[in-house]
């Protein structure tokens, strides 16, 4: 990823001195090997820290709300294709301005579930790590272990069909052509074949490990309301415990709140310090919206959201 | 000890009868539920109606609150398709419907606790229909053991 790196930070550069805009949001290098954070670069100088490779797992997107003021002029934003479906799911439901917005399109391999690299590692500290072909090679002291790279990938990126934004102003060297239908997806495919109950159970067994951090909710650039209803205390919709009617109510009404605007970007599951595995839910809701509704979250910004329109002739087989 | 407790379980099992919310559209269904009351058409005595302004008031969250706190099955009903009140809340209210019965079913959630109709104002027929329906799948099914706050795996609940 080196020359994408490189080519990254020129651009910033000449954007930053040509002032078209403002600030760029992108990643920089994390507090270790497989981390990287969010960056804010309002100086050309600073451009040189810009990273971008297969740690760069945030979604960024939830940035634009918060860093953007009245008047400063346009924010540019590094964005992965997911990114980059956010930030025209954004501009669908009027969080942003479309011209507001400068959209640096980077071609994305996936990013890497600290959760899966951790487990091969067997919990030791990564310092250093190469991508070789399909291969990842991580190094740390004492030892050195060669991974498929499929196999560290976060499932969202498994299943990924959008690699490079479908909107963007500018691309960092060339844009990756969406998958032509969706890409098979075997655990998906093989949980949906289970009976209820093995589904609830599996469900059950899932949640009641959360902790009700908020994690995946504030990871999610699609959680953006001012006051979420967990947070609400009059009314007070449900318990703050970690009962697991509450907890299961809880994720229940997160997919639904994010129906037909989840992006698929995984930021929630990576998110999680529980490892709860939360993509099955949004990938369901995301399936059932694209073959009942015909409609793909964050492809088209002027594209009313599915859950925000109707159509008459909507299938309507499960009402008596 | 325990056979005591068994048999008091099954002989509460016996008469246990289920408890289903109703929630009916102000302008249709509610007003079925009345024709079909004055008509004196029998249905099962299950349910607990709520009156709301329209079916797309409600939220998915009411729905899973009732589970959590202790019915057994939860109805939705409104206008027919072209005859909402508000011209389109019950369309908007069908895509939130599809949506989270889809989600709850896909999570192993029996398909017959929720469920959703259309009944007009003049269908006092039809709403006795639509309540024995929901009613027997309901107790089909049994007291509802999902989504339930403080349920105890040995307790029988109603």
């Amino acid at each position: 990823m080196a020359d994408v790196e490189q080519v990254l930070r020129e651009t910033v550069r000449k954007l930053l001195q040509e002032q078209k805009v403002c600030r760029v949001i992108g990643y920089a290098r994390g507090s270790s090997a497989l981390r990287s954070t969010p960056v804010f670069i309002e100086d050309e100088k600073d451009a040189d820290s810009l990273v971008f490779d297969i740690t760069c797992g945030n979604n960024l997107t939830q940035y634009l709300k918060k860093c953007g003021k009245a008047g400063d002029g346009r924010v540019g934003i590094v964005a992965k294709g997911c990114d980059g479906r956010a930030v025209v799911q954004y501009i669908a439901e009027g969080q942003v301005k479309r011209e507001g917005i400068l959209i640096i399109g980077i071609p994305c391999e996936g990013v890497l579930d600290h959760r899966k690299a951790c487990d091969k590692t067997q919990g030791r500290e990564v310092s250093e790590y190469r991508i070789e072909g399909e291969k990842v090679v991580l190094k740390g002291k004492d030892f050195e272990v060669s991974l498929d790279k499929f196999d560290v990938l976060s499932d969202s990126c498994r299943r990924c069909r959008y690699p490079s934004p479908p909107v963007h102003d500018v691309f960092i060297t060339e844009p990756k052509e969406a998958a032509s239908q969706e890409p098979e997806c075997k655990e998906f495919d093989e949980f949906e074949k289970l009976d209820a109950s093995e589904r609830w159970a599996f469900f059950e067994n899932e949640f009641s490990k959360c902790i009700r951090c908020y994690a995946c909710r504030n990871a999610c650039p699609m959680c953006y309301c001012e006051e979420c209803f967990v947070d609400q205390s009059n009314p007070q919709w449900f318990g703050k415990s970690t009962d697991l009617s509450d907890t299961m109510i809880f994720h229940i009404v997160r997919v639904l709140h994010t129906a037909g605007r989840c992006v698929d970007c995984g930021a929630c599951e990576r998110a999680c310090p529980l490892g709860i595995n939360l993509g099955l839910l949004n990938k369901k809701v995301e399936k059932e919206i694209q073959e009942r509704f015909g409609y793909t979250s964050g492809l088209d910004p002027d594209e009313t959201p599915a859950m925000a329109a109707f159509d008459e002739e909507d299938k309507q087989e499960f009402i008596l | 000890m325990i056979e005591a407790k068994v048999e008091n379980t099954i002989g509460r099992h016996k008469d246990w009868q289920p408890k289903i919310l109703a929630f009916l559209c102000n302008w249709c269904s509610y007003a079925g539920a009345d024709l079909a009351g004055v008509s004196r058409i029998q249905y099962p005595p299950n349910i607990r109606v709520v009156r709301i302004p329209c079916s797309g008031r409600v939220n998915p969250i009411f729905i899973l609150k009732c589970l959590q706190n202790g019915f057994d099955g939860v109805l939705v009903s409104g206008c027919h398709p072209g005859d909402c009140h508000y011209i389109s809340g019950n369309y908007v209210a069908r895509r939130k419907f599809a949506v989270l019965k889809t989600l709850l079913e896909f999570m192993g959630l029996e398909p017959g606790r929720v469920q959703f109709s259309w009944v007009s104002a003049g269908e006092g027929e039809k709403f006795a229909q639509v309540v024995t329906k929901v009613t027997e799948d309901v107790k089909k099914l049994g007291p509802a053991r999902k989504l339930v706050r403080n349920l105890e795996p040995t307790e029988t609940k109603y």
